[in-house]
């Protein structure tokens, strides 16, 4: 795909002008890098950054049976969220994978907003519009008319509560409701998948870029997918396409909570067959393993990294692996990089422990 | 972007400077540029014999491994030590502490002048 296919965000001039390095990345041109990973992410961690997060899709649910088709659709208990809620829940597909990881959001009785990966906008709404078809259900796609912006960060719960017209500090984690932001009405999720806290501001495109010009204004770090990626890293946080994907169990991940026991579409592939896999968490002393690389044990393969990076925050090479089950128990293996093996610590995730 | 008309380069980023019999070899400020932040580097051994095209080396910033082209034949005499602990020696002077190897020149691969270099590096 050339530069000219990609889709471009609300932000993207505003990228172009701070510099940004842009790649592309799930069918959009997207910033990976401003100033640098690793600055960005100790802006992240330290103080308030900002990220362009508009690439991903917004699906809105309403009608009477708007929470039965959610409930029957994904894992978790939709029906535990009450108006202003949000949850992390999963779409299982009908082989014992995943559709996609999505965020749930209750607005008020009978009606959601969904948000799902940017690669997988087109693929989740078919798959939910297949479902739909048997509840009195309207869904529509409003992925291009909302901006999405993340700010994550110590600092950024203080730094927004200057420009905003609401108590902040009593709306807690997985809370949304409506605010007015630097007089511009938007949607603020205290959500995010960096591991710090902060909100999501649902905003409308064509106001996009000058709320995200005021955040830069007022201090906060603009931040790319670079750092997004190393952040989910050590926070522990599973990405699809690599922790998860269409071939990948969801109980093998550290997210097994997100699957209950309850009636939902491909239940059987789920709950009853087990996986064998376990999603784990490594540490290596100097080199880092990258996706695909072979984990060892005893000099045979038993998995495969499925996401690593030097942790800017532990100064080590960190890693994730979906690996045999049954092959965990002693917490020491290998990873075979360029040839040679590493030592591999199996670590508890999350990797940084806050 | 910094590129030294004094030295050499490779279409692959790599520059070598060439002192009597013995060279030494880095990336290029828009190698390092592109990279990104870099946090581990994988140098030869000493003594290795290497041919002009081999990979040597490997650069790692947060985000990909690079390998790195020797641009020249012969052997390994010194490695750039200060990089184990310091990496981003690369970034902040990648024709200065952030060298990577030197090389007992046998011969030159195909290498290119700094205004030919300057001309693939944008």
């Amino acid at each position: 795909m050339s530069q000219e296919d990609l889709k471009r965000t609300p932000l993207h001039d505003a990228h172009v002008r701070a510099g940004a390095r842009i790649v592309p990345f799930a069918g959009y041109a997207m910033p990976v890098q401003y100033a640098g990973v690793m600055a960005e992410h100790h802006a992240v961690r330290e103080g308030a950054g900002v990220f362009d997060v508009s690439h991903m899709g917004e699906f809105r649910v309403t009608g009477p049976q708007a929470l039965d088709f959610l409930q029957f659709a994904t894992t978790n208990d939709v029906g535990k969220l009450k108006p202003g809620r949000a949850q992390y829940n999963l779409l299982p597909n009908e082989r014992g994978g995943l559709v996609d990881d999505i965020y749930v959001y209750m607005l008020s009785e009978g009606e959601y907003f969904v948000v799902v990966n940017a690669a997988n906008v087109d693929k989740d709404f078919a798959h939910l519009q297949g479902i739909a078809a048997r509840f009195d259900v309207n869904l529509v796609n409003e992925s291009d008319a909302w901006g999405l912006l993340a700010v994550q960060g110590p600092k950024a719960a203080e730094l927004l509560q200057r420009h905003a017209d609401l108590d902040l500090s009593s709306k807690k984690k997985n809370s949304v409701f409506k605010a007015t932001l630097f007089d511009f009405d938007v949607m603020l999720a205290r959500t995010g998948y960096t591991g710090e806290d902060g909100f999501e501001i649902f905003v409308k495109a064509d106001e996009a870029e000058v709320v995200w010009d005021k955040l830069l204004a007022v201090g906060f770090t603009p931040a790319g997918l670079g750092a997004r990626d190393t952040l989910r890293l050590e926070a522990g946080f599973p990405l699809y396409g690599h922790e998860f994907g269409d071939d990948i169990h969801p109980l093998s991940s550290h997210y097994t909570w997100a699957v209950k026991d309850k009636a939902f579409h491909g239940r059987e592939h789920i709950l009853e067959k087990a996986s064998g896999h376990k999603l784990v968490g490594l540490t290596l002393d100097k080199v880092i393993a990258r996706e695909g690389a072979p984990v060892k044990s005893g000099g045979e393969v038993i998995g495969r990294v499925t996401s690593g990076s030097m942790s800017p925050t532990l100064k080590v090479p960190i890693a994730m692996a979906l690996i045999d089950a049954n092959c965990i128990e002693d917490g020491e293996l290998t990873v075979e990089i360029r040839g040679k093996e590493y030592p591999a610590r199996v670590t508890a995730l999350p990797f940084l422990k806050k | 972007m910094n590129i030294p008309s004094d030295l050499q380069y490779m279409s692959s980023h790599e520059w070598i400077r060439v002192d009597g019999d013995v060279a030494t070899v880095g990336i290029t400020d828009f190698a390092q540029d592109q990279l990104g932040d870099v946090v581990y580097v994988e140098l030869p051994e000493v003594g290795r014999v290497v041919s002009a095209g081999e990979t040597v080396a490997v650069v790692e910033s947060v985000k990909t491994a690079s390998d790195i082209y020797s641009p020249a034949s012969g052997e390994i005499v010194e490695v750039n030590d200060g990089l184990s602990g310091s990496p981003e020696l690369i970034n902040e002077g990648p024709y200065e502490n952030g060298w990577l190897f030197k090389i007992r020149v046998d011969t030159v691969g195909d290498t290119m002048s700094a205004d030919e270099y300057a001309k693939i590096a944008q």
